[in-house]
């Protein structure tokens, strides 16, 4: 499903990546594991073609990740770390965005923000506007926002930080749930 | 151009749209529009005593010159800063269909407290007979003139994080774009620089559209004009990659 090969990314003269490769099979779930500067989040970057790569190649289902990056992006839901939410729009507004950007056909729209709502456990906040969330629900929102167009491929970057036990415990249950047809990549520094 | 690109662009025009009608920034923004606007037009209107918009078309560049650098100053600074860019160019769009969304978000938000200010024209009509030609002229060209001003400003935001630096930038930029081909500055200006400069004023291409003379020569200047900034926002966008 995602095949790196001999992928390396430069800033200025620090390499943070060299030499990578990489291969992750249809409806595996693979972590990212190591210490900040590892180069978890650039390679993220890279396959969801936010950065460009220094050298090497990144295929997505056959599609090269530099020349046609519309394609590739459609079959992926991301994550970032920080989860960057546009803070003034309510859940609702949010997550409509998503799906029409998305290309979810209209009448199809409404039956998925319901869905993805159950799903993430965002039910009871849809009509609060997202500056007003707590750091779980935020949390909630940005994979709400990444399963949206229910994609083959899922990349979460640290899903887990800044959540309590339970929250963590919940949100390691959806990754498995989803993680049954989907390929995942996700990133951590606590086990 | 299929369908499905142009769908993409609505949609995210949808998403800037909303973005100032969520926020106090709309309201704000077209409230001191209209009171600076009707204020300094009403001022001296009697002392005149001419049914004329001149003076009140004469105003706009002025006041746009204040208010788009406003406009424009959180469009891409705010996603940066915020990190939502992230999340932005990695959907499916290309970088030319965000830019352009958010030109025109920033466009039509403009045109809608311009529309909200022809209360004026309609007041002077019950005084005295207005000429209609300079005054659609004059809508035009403000139209056009804050489409320059816009894009500018946004080409302008996306060089930085800071949104009170992209406001500064934009306002120094616009006003360089406007006053080098005022007469004024032409005035001082060596000789053979001024039919460029007087070319490449957004000032005085206005003059001529206030006056009602709608030249296709204006129209294609400002048009360019905007498509040049929209390009090279558009490639500043996409150099982020190679950093």
């Amino acid at each position: 499903m995602i095949e790196i090969k001999n992928l390396s990314k430069r800033f200025a003269s620090t390499a943070v990546l060299e030499d990578l490769n990489l291969e992750v099979k249809k409806g595996e779930i693979l972590g990212f594991l190591g210490p900040n500067g590892a180069g978890k989040t650039t390679t993220m970057k890279i396959i969801t073609s936010f950065w460009a790569p220094s050298g090497g190649s990144v295929k997505v289902d056959g599609i090269d990740v530099t020349e046609d990056s519309q394609k590739s992006r459609a079959k992926i839901g991301y994550l970032p770390e920080t989860v960057p939410l546009y803070e003034d729009m309510r859940v609702y507004e949010y997550l409509k965005f998503i799906a029409e950007v998305r290309g979810i056909e209209k009448d199809r729209i409404k039956k998925r923000i319901k869905e993805v709502a159950h799903d993430c456990g965002l039910s009871s906040v849809i009509r609060k506007p997202i500056d007003e969330l707590s750091k779980g629900y935020r949390q909630r929102v940005g994979l709400a926002q990444a399963i949206m167009h229910e994609p083959e491929i899922l990349i979460l970057d640290e899903p887990t930080t800044g959540l309590d036990p339970n929250q963590i415990s919940e949100i390691r249950e959806l990754i498995k749930k989803i993680g049954k047809e989907k390929t995942v990549i996700f990133s951590t520094h606590i086990l | 151009m299929n369908k499905e690109y142009l769908k993409t662009i609505y949609y995210l025009l949808k998403k800037e749209i909303m973005a100032y009608f969520n926020s106090p920034i709309a309201y704000i923004f077209i409230g001191v529009f209209l009171v600076v606007g009707n204020f300094l037009f009403f001022k001296n209107f009697f002392l005149y005593g001419q049914a004329n918009l001149r003076p009140y078309f004469d105003l706009l560049p002025w006041i746009f010159l204040f208010l788009s650098p406003a406009v424009t100053m959180r469009l891409w600074a705010e996603e940066k800063k915020s990190g939502t860019i992230e999340f932005l160019l990695t959907l499916p769009v290309s970088d030319w269909q965000v830019v352009v969304a958010k030109f025109l978000g920033a466009l039509c938000f403009v045109v809608i407290t311009l529309s909200l200010s022809f209360t004026l024209p309609i007041s002077v009509a019950f005084i005295g007979d207005v000429d209609w030609g300079p005054v659609i002229g004059g809508y035009l060209g403000a139209i056009f003139l804050a489409g320059s001003y816009l894009s500018l400003g946004l080409f302008i935001s996306s060089l930085t994080k800071n949104q009170i630096i992209a406001f500064l930038m934009a306002l120094v930029a616009c006003f360089a774009a406007f006053i080098i081909g005022a007469d004024f500055v032409l005035y001082g200006a060596p000789q053979i620089f001024v039919p460029l400069m007087k070319f490449i004023g957004l000032g005085s291409h206005f003059s001529n559209i206030s006056k009602g003379v709608i030249d296709t020569k204006d129209l294609i200047y400002y048009s360019s004009f905007i498509f040049l900034f929209l390009w090279l926002n558009a490639r500043v966008i996409e150099a982020r990659a190679w950093k």
